[in-house]
């Protein structure tokens, strides 16, 4: 399943650059570009060739880890990816903790609870949380919290005032690394509102599926065997019910980190964060194809990971599943 | 015969009414159909003047006292009248929704039957195309396909209508699955009707259901995706009264408190796409109990 997407992915990449109008050699050299280093780039990329090696070429050099230069800044697109990643990550991850923790204690009290006040309003909040534009939510926390109110930063990782050391590119672990306590207050205040604003639909999307598990579980024997010998109600939910709940929920988060990025897209384009979802926007705006085409294949690297990742986690969690 | 079909439809109706959201979802529905229809006779104002009225710039609504009269919600950066604007929206997003959600079901369909129908090396073929697919998130996607066709409203629902493809195929597929192994299906093979004939006359008809279904939640997401290639600048152009690019030309106004002009639009968008999940999901309870999860 993995091989194939990732080759598949990487035609889909590599086409990119010979469905784009024009000259394949000036789309990947840029409209300004001599004729000197198009002839270059021609020879180097062996586009005078047959299209199979001229794909054989390229895979070559995408294996290497050489996904050519970025017409916009000339510099090696891996090198502008890798310095880009930590900072998606950051706010991917937070994001996806938020919208667990939340999400999970939401869908839980809700089935507990079925049909109280309580469960009605996590339901509508959640129902609302599927719909929502990411976008203008990101501006409405931004208005409310950053315009009006002024409890947090409006845009960017990290007040420019501040002397910091990067090291990972992750700032709050740096910042740790560093024992700078003013850059780790920083990096948290600006995370705070790109990742409610990423969390929303994922959380949304976790409790309704966490509250309809659990509700499932709930009316099984074991459920009704456990509370006749006298299990307290909070160890029969927590314990029992919930462990047997959550593996559904987790091929929903297995799915929604990969959604995630597509929502990373639009946050970071409101809130003005320097990650890999800004700069894909730039590139495509900027006709910059070699950047979007390590992008593209950056995204799916990325959503095969994850999908590993998440297949592995069900061993963990249900010990009814074996890979041999 | 005939009788038994107005029961069922009669049927369909009394249980459409029990379902309250999926009625409040199609109020919604029908206020966009409405707004997008008659836009010119609702919409107080032109949402396009031209040349731009400067010097009614940012105007609150009507909550202040510095309102401009006739403009109740308020002016964005061009002096444009923010509830024109957001009627007009109606008309572009409800349109690119459709157009989108059109050309998926066009070619999810002759993907999804002849997938279904014919299984087999075709069907491998087709599913493989649909994982790898499935490997991006449809904005993603649909943000490649702007870079290679081009940006613009137009190529949006172009962009967005391939996206959506291989998911309406899987769901074409999958109820063609099921139809296929019918009683019925079997007796017209053996009274010797051609595959065209099976198709049409009884395949298609009986997966008509999932078709609304998710037709349905597939227009809301359509309208949401099309709304955030307007904002990230990829989609409609200006002066197009489209919601998302309306958020992107007013939101860095929020800023000096005009908050008017960026609220009202995204407001529009999330209930265009609340009421048409809300209607998509009861359709669902309704039409296709076994759908319900």
């Amino acid at each position: 399943m993995l091989v194939p997407v990732l080759l598949g992915t990487s035609i889909i990449a590599f086409s990119l650059i010979h469905l784009a109008p024009g000259d394949p050699a000036r789309t990947i050299a840029g409209e300004h570009a001599s004729q000197k280093t198009i002839n270059r780039i021609r020879e180097k990329y062996g586009l005078d060739k047959p299209v199979y090696v001229q794909y054989g070429i390229w895979l070559g050099n995408v294996l290497r880890g050489n996904m050519g230069r970025s017409i916009a800044s000339n510099e090696y697109i891996t090198k502008e990816i890798l310095h880009r990643f930590p900072s998606t990550f950051e706010l991917a991850l937070s994001a996806m903790v938020l919208a667990i923790l939340v999400g999970s204690v939401a869908g839980i009290i809700s089935a507990s609870k079925q049909y109280s006040a309580l469960d009605y309003t996590f339901m509508g909040i959640a129902l609302f949380g599927v719909s929502m534009p990411v976008f203008w939510l990101g501006i409405m926390l931004m208005m409310i919290f950053g315009v009006f109110l002024r409890w947090l930063p409006i845009g960017g990782r990290m007040d420019i005032a501040i002397s910091f050391h990067r090291i990972t590119g992750f700032y709050i672990l740096d910042s740790i690394i560093t024992g700078n306590m003013a850059g780790l207050v920083s990096a948290v205040r600006y995370l705070i509102l790109p990742s409610i604003a990423l969390a929303t639909i994922p959380m949304a999307t976790i409790a309704r599926v966490t509250r309809s598990s659990m509700l499932e579980v709930l009316r099984q024997d074991f459920i009704r065997t456990e509370r006749a010998k006298g299990l307290s109600e909070r160890v029969v939910i927590y314990k029992h019910a919930m462990r047997n709940a959550m593996i559904p929920v987790i091929t929903v988060i297995g799915l929604n980190f990969g959604l995630l990025l597509a929502g990373a897209i639009l946050t970071e384009t409101v809130f003005s964060w320097p990650g890999i979802g800004r700069y894909v926007v730039t590139a495509v705006r900027m006709r910059d194809y070699p950047a979007v085409q390590g992008c593209v294949l950056f995204f799916a690297f990325f959503f095969v990971i994850v999908n590993l990742i998440t297949d592995i986690l069900y061993i963990y969690i249900d010990p009814r599943i074996h890979y041999k | 015969m005939k009788r038994k079909r107005e029961t069922r439809a009669k049927e369909l109706i009394r249980r459409f009414k029990y379902n309250k959201s999926a009625v409040f979802g199609l109020v919604i529905l029908i206020v966009l159909v409405l707004s997008a229809i008659f836009a010119n006779y609702i919409a107080p104002n032109d949402p396009t003047p031209s040349p731009p009225q400067l010097f009614n710039k940012l105007k609150p609504g009507f909550w202040s006292e510095e309102a401009v009269k006739g403009m109740p919600l308020g002016t964005d950066a061009l002096g444009r009248d923010v509830l024109s604007r957001v009627i007009y929206g109606a008309r572009v997003s409800l349109s690119a929704g459709f157009v989108a959600v059109g050309i998926a079901m066009f070619f999810g369909i002759i993907l999804g039957v002849i997938a279904g129908y014919y299984g087999g090396a075709v069907d491998a073929a087709v599913m493989r195309i649909v994982d790898i697919m499935f490997a991006f998130p449809a904005l993603l996607l649909a943000i490649v396909i702007v870079a290679v066709i081009g940006q613009g409203l137009d190529k949006a629902m172009v962009a967005i209508g391939i996206v959506y493809t291989p998911q309406m195929a899987r769901i074409i597929r999958s109820s063609v699955l099921y139809i296929k192994e019918m009683e019925y299906i079997e007796v017209q093979k053996a009274i010797g009707s051609s595959n065209w004939r099976i198709i049409f006359r009884h395949v298609l008809p009986n997966s008509i259901a999932p078709v609304i279904v998710y037709g349905t939640l597939m227009l809301a997401t359509a309208i949401l995706d099309c709304a955030a290639l307007g904002f990230l600048g990829l989609g409609a152009q200006p002066p197009t009264p489209e919601w998302g690019a309306m958020l992107s030309r007013s939101y860095s106004y929020i800023v000096s408190g005009a908050w008017w002009a960026a609220t009202f639009p995204g407001m529009a968008i999330l209930f265009s796409v609340l009421g048409l999940n809300l209607l998509g999901d009861g359709l669902r309870d309704i039409l296709d109990p076994r759908l319900r999860t």
